[in-house]
């Protein structure tokens, strides 16, 4: 009798720990069901798609696979992805890096509003500007043709990887400048006795200490190259030079008058391949790198 | 002296790439969205002629920009809610109690967010699809194959909500690992003497829980505002194209379509105007609502 209100107590900690569980995992089944799916899909027959959607595949079409990468393309847009991704991430690299260090660590005329700039930087969205940045290199176009007879600016994946590296470049700083900042100061005057120049101190010593706030830079911003398409879809217009997003987007439009269901699942499925793989790989820096920085763009 | 002027020359080259490529891309692009909302400029001409305020007054005038308004307006208001409310809930179980599988829940959790748009589009158009989507063949179960298939993405009175639906799928996790991360830093044993004080645990959420992490919370409101309005301009993209007649059109994609696919380089930029100044007065506003005595734990 005594302990009959200790048992109830424990009786209804269980009931809600297992409503919990099943809370959990119905929001996990939500989430993990709908890319299942599309991965099923895409070794579906087209004329497995009348049927039941629920059903498993009879067998594995990869014919699907070889359909997008080679007739919809998707290969060569797989390859102007890697140049883009790639290019971008080197140029925000090498043009953030030296320009967080400086801005975290010396006092110099316009520190503070170049600190300032930057930060501002967080708040304009890519999605505002990116016609008048249309506009800026179709007018840059204007004037080069009139001198080389052919425009260089738009349909040109290095200016893209440019455009690229420059939205990201505020969030970049701002996280790079967090880290250099929590630095002691003793490196760089250790260096100077040792009569390291600013230029060596800055390469050898203190970018080797940045390694894992490099690593997380670079997660996020291989995510957010690979995946992005409103600027993709608007400086490059020229079929051939698609990156993979507006190759999907298109293959997607493609779907509703010629059906052809495997085929576009393949190409998802291409597209979204490489995230999950490096996901798997890194969530653990992925989860805590986006609490650290706060906030992604 | 010799010193001084190489420490200088250092910031220099260190600054001058980040900084060019800061004013290029993102600080002229942000003036010109400014100085061409007061332009009349269309079409394929390059005259330019300055109407003052007149795009404005156009705009206010014109029902397809009500339309978008009231869009986002109601996909802001219900992504928040919602999104919120789960991920908050959500969160507060995962980190409250200990729970096997943690680490792999909240891996899935997080899935969305390292997918491309377009890719959760794609997906969540053959969930929709009204003859062999997911969601139709799973809600047959219940009410018959022989009732009429909802049209998810063709009916002007749900689509929107269609799209909501995928929005907060992809949003939840991100939120909810935000939410964790603050939460983690409470320390337990104000829970404990809540607990020995005979506080149960809707109790303890309300009053510990909420209270101590409502910094974190306030700067999610804004990112809700913010990131609503960007992602569903993404989304509309991908998904719906602003249709059915003009039933999904938000103020992004509106300006984007009378910008960049109409032309109307003047007009569009005063819709980004209004929307920039829409999203920075209700996060002011949510700012200032929301505050709340600072409270140390």
């Amino acid at each position: 009798m005594k302990n009959n209100k200790l048992t109830h107590h424990g009786v209804s900690d269980k009931v809600y720990k297992g409503f919990i569980y099943v809370v959990l995992i119905a929001l996990a089944i939500i989430i993990i069901v709908p890319v299942a799916w599309a991965f099923m899909a895409s070794v579906k027959q087209d004329i497995e798609f009348y049927g039941n959607p629920w059903a498993l595949p009879k067998g594995f079409y990869l014919e699907n696979f070889v359909n997008a990468w080679q007739k919809a393309k998707m290969g060569s847009y797989m390859l102007n992805s890697v140049i883009v991704t790639v290019i971008a991430l080197a140029l925000l690299l090498v043009i953030a890096l030296p320009a967080a260090y400086v801005l975290a660590r010396y006092k110099f005329k316009g520190s503070v509003i170049l600190n300032m700039m930057f930060m501002a930087g967080l708040f304009i969205n890519v999605n505002y500007i990116v016609v008048p940045i249309f506009l800026m290199l179709n007018n840059g176009d204007k004037i080069v043709r009139s001198f080389l007879g052919h425009p260089i600016f738009l349909n040109n994946l290095f200016i893209l990887a440019l455009v690229y590296a420059a939205m990201a470049l505020p969030f970049t700083v701002y996280l790079l400048a967090g880290y250099f900042k929590s630095l002691p100061r003793e490196f760089e005057e250790a260096a100077s006795v040792d009569g390291a120049g600013y230029f060596r101190t800055m390469v050898q010593i203190i970018m080797p200490m940045a390694k894992p706030s490099i690593v997380t830079v670079i997660l996020f911003n291989f995510l957010s190259f690979w995946n992005e398409y409103i600027i993709s879809m608007t400086l490059l217009t020229k079929p051939g030079l698609r990156t993979l997003p507006v190759g999907l987007m298109n293959l997607m439009a493609a779907q509703k008058s010629a059906v052809q269901y495997g085929q576009m699942y393949a190409g998802l499925v291409i597209v979204m391949l490489p995230t999950l793989i490096l996901y798997i790989l890194v969530q653990k820096k992925l989860t805590q790198g986006m609490t650290m920085g706060g906030l992604k763009g | 002296m010799d010193i001084k002027k190489g420490q200088g020359r250092f910031i220099f080259f260190c600054l001058a790439p980040a900084v060019i490529l800061f004013i290029v891309f993102l600080i002229i692009p942000t003036i010109d969205v400014f100085r061409m909302s007061t332009y009349k400029w269309g079409g394929y001409t390059d005259d330019k002629t300055f109407v003052g305020l007149q795009n404005f007054t156009k705009l206010f005038h014109s029902d397809k920009f009500y339309q978008s308004f009231q869009n986002s307006l109601l996909l802001i208001i219900v992504v928040t809610i919602v999104t919120f409310a789960f991920a908050l809930v959500f969160a507060s179980m995962l980190s409250r109690e200990k729970l096997k599988g943690q680490d792999l829940l909240r891996i899935i959790f997080y899935i969305p967010n390292i997918l491309s748009v377009v890719v959760i589009s794609a997906i969540f158009s053959a969930i929709y699809d009204p003859n062999s989507g997911l969601l139709n063949a799973f809600l047959n179960l219940f009410r018959g194959a022989t009732s009429d298939s909802t049209l998810w993405l063709g009916d002007q009175k749900i689509v929107i909500f269609s799209l909501a639906g995928a929005m907060i799928w992809q949003a939840i996790g991100y939120y909810m690992v935000m939410y964790m991360a603050s939460m983690a830093n409470i320390p337990e044993s104000l829970y404990e003497s809540a607990e020995l004080e005979g506080a149960g645990r809707m109790h303890q959420f309300f009053t510990i829980t909420i209270p101590l992490i409502w910094t974190n919370i306030r700067t999610t409101l804004t990112f809700f505002v913010i990131s609503t309005i960007n992602m569903s301009f993404l989304f509309v993209v991908a998904m719906t194209g602003g249709g059915p007649d003009g039933a999904t059109e938000v103020f992004l994609s509106y300006m984007y379509k009378e910008a960049y696919t109409n032309s109307s380089y003047g007009y569009g930029m005063a819709i980004g105007v209004i929307v920039f100044l829409f999203s920075f007065a209700l996060a002011a506003i949510l700012n200032a609502v929301t505050k709340r005595e600072h409270l140390e734990y």
